[in-house]
């Protein structure tokens, strides 16, 4: 048994902006676990990051108990299997196995495709919102009827879809785009409703006028 | 008849349908394998990966998984079986690292492989073959620490991280015959020349891993076939 004053050190390093770093802030407040943060400057890394993450020198990091852990999907599965209170991973294989397709699906195909027609120029636009429309069909056919891509309660394709749920809306305001809209997918846009508005999510997303500030700015060094 | 009415879509010269055979191998589960042509995919294999239209895909029962990685760990959870046969760690920290590498060789690993192999120009194939270089060295670092001085990146016995490199062995050959080098250089890996001649010669693998020959065809076949669409696809 541990002795009664070692304290468990969680120490996350991120950045506010990144979604990828955001996911890790929900599965922590999920599980109710308070931890350290600190805000890096991905222009000028600190010793800590350069130590914690040699491979890649990037955020999210998390640090328990000295022990580093990097890769977002990598940390989240840590986290639900470290701490087992307010599961966000099913138990059953299947759906574990499902839950890591989608998640996996997310990051490899769904984000990259909005992010570039986001970030488009006039030459590459037509196509690239093209396939950000097709990535977020396929999202529409996955979510289906359920309140939550992980059923009733959130699960981890749901934290994974943050990007989906709170910053597609700003990027696509800032580009002037129109890609997900209650008219083109209902099921997905309500999904995002859903999902801003879960008590725990709320309270762990950025602050709008401040991620569309910052947004902003990033779009006209641009 | 496959007992546990198990099949795999793959094909041999896919090194992620390896790794699933090699898991289903571990398990000693039977299965039905299905071989897949790329060229002309089956029906089955369309409407069971319709995101990706990619193998391996494993159907167990009514249960459609695809992503090898993702095939190989539920494998590993739905066949708990015993300590012997367990190929992701039980430490959740040990598992986040496995899995953090098998990442980073399906990132780095993989990509400056399969883009220095079919590389058009002499300048990008020695570009990727470089950063190749570098992704061996710290593999090399990441064997030693990991395998603590037994066989394997899992240890004593072959884990997730193995499977997932390992399985890339017959590529890394392919490699040696076109560019007429050594697939490890044995004063820089010396540990990763050990550790691929003990995965090959391990029962799990044996009879997986395709021949160099076939397997060098195969992919001059696709290498000609990447030319050819390269020069005739619109810009």
């Amino acid at each position: 048994m541990a002795p009664a004053n070692q304290e468990e050190e969680v120490r996350l390093l991120g950045k506010w902006p990144s979604p990828f770093s955001n996911r890790i802030v929900l599965a922590l407040k999920l599980k109710g676990v308070s931890y350290k943060y600190s805000e890096e400057n991905l222009a000028n890394k600190s010793d800590d990051l350069l130590k914690y993450n040699p491979v890649y020198k990037k955020v999210p990091v998390l640090v328990h108990n000295g022990n580093p852990i990097a890769e977002s999907l990598v940390i989240l599965e840590y986290i639900d299997e470290t701490w087992t209170n307010n599961s966000f991973l099913s138990q059953d294989p299947y759906e574990r196995a499902l839950a890591r397709f989608w998640s996996k699906t997310l990051d490899d195909k769904i984000l990259p495709a909005i992010w570039n027609a986001c970030w488009s120029d006039e030459k590459g636009r037509e196509k690239a919102v093209e396939e950000a429309l097709e990535a977020l069909n396929i999202l529409e056919n996955e979510i289906k009827d359920k309140k939550f891509f992980g059923g009733e309660t959130i699960g981890l394709v749901d934290i994974t879809a943050n990007f989906i749920g709170y910053w597609v809306e700003i990027l696509q305001e800032i580009a002037g785009l129109e890609l997900l809209t209650i008219e083109k997918f209902p099921k997905v846009f309500k999904w995002s409703q859903e999902f801003i508005n879960h008590p725990v999510i709320k309270e762990g997303l950025p602050p709008r006028d401040e991620l569309l500030a910052f947004f902003k700015a990033s779009a006209s060094k641009k | 008849m496959a007992t546990n009415d198990l099949k795999l879509l793959g094909g041999w010269f896919s090194p992620f349908a390896c790794r699933v055979q090699i898991a289903l191998s571990i398990k000693g589960l039977d299965y039905e394998n299905i071989v897949e042509n790329l060229n002309s995919k089956s029906d089955l294999l369309l409407q069971s990966n319709p995101t990706y239209k990619k193998i391996p895909v494993l159907i167990h029962g009514d249960k459609t998984i695809c992503e090898s990685a993702i095939i190989v760990q539920y494998i590993d959870e739905v066949w708990k079986n015993n300590a012997t046969s367990s190929i992701l760690p039980s430490n959740a920290y040990a598992k986040a690292i496995a899995r953090f590498w098998v990442s980073y060789i399906d990132d780095k690993f993989f990509n400056s492989l399969r883009y220095g192999l079919f590389a058009q120009d002499d300048e990008s194939k020695k570009k990727y073959f470089d950063e190749l270089e570098e992704v061996l060295l710290k593999l090399e670092e990441v064997f030693n620490k990991l395998s603590e001085g037994k066989g394997f990146f899992g240890g004593e016995k072959i884990g997730f991280i193995d499977i997932a490199l390992g399985c890339y062995l017959s590529w890394l050959k392919v490699k040696e015959k076109f560019t007429g080098t050594k697939m490890f250089d044995e004063a820089k890996n010396p540990g990763l020349v050990k550790w691929a001649e003990a995965f090959s010669a391990h029962p799990a693998v044996k009879g997986i891993l395709p021949e160099t020959d076939k397997l060098v065809e195969y992919a001059i076949a696709m290498a000609q076939g990447l030319a050819a669409a390269a020069t005739a696809a619109p810009k």
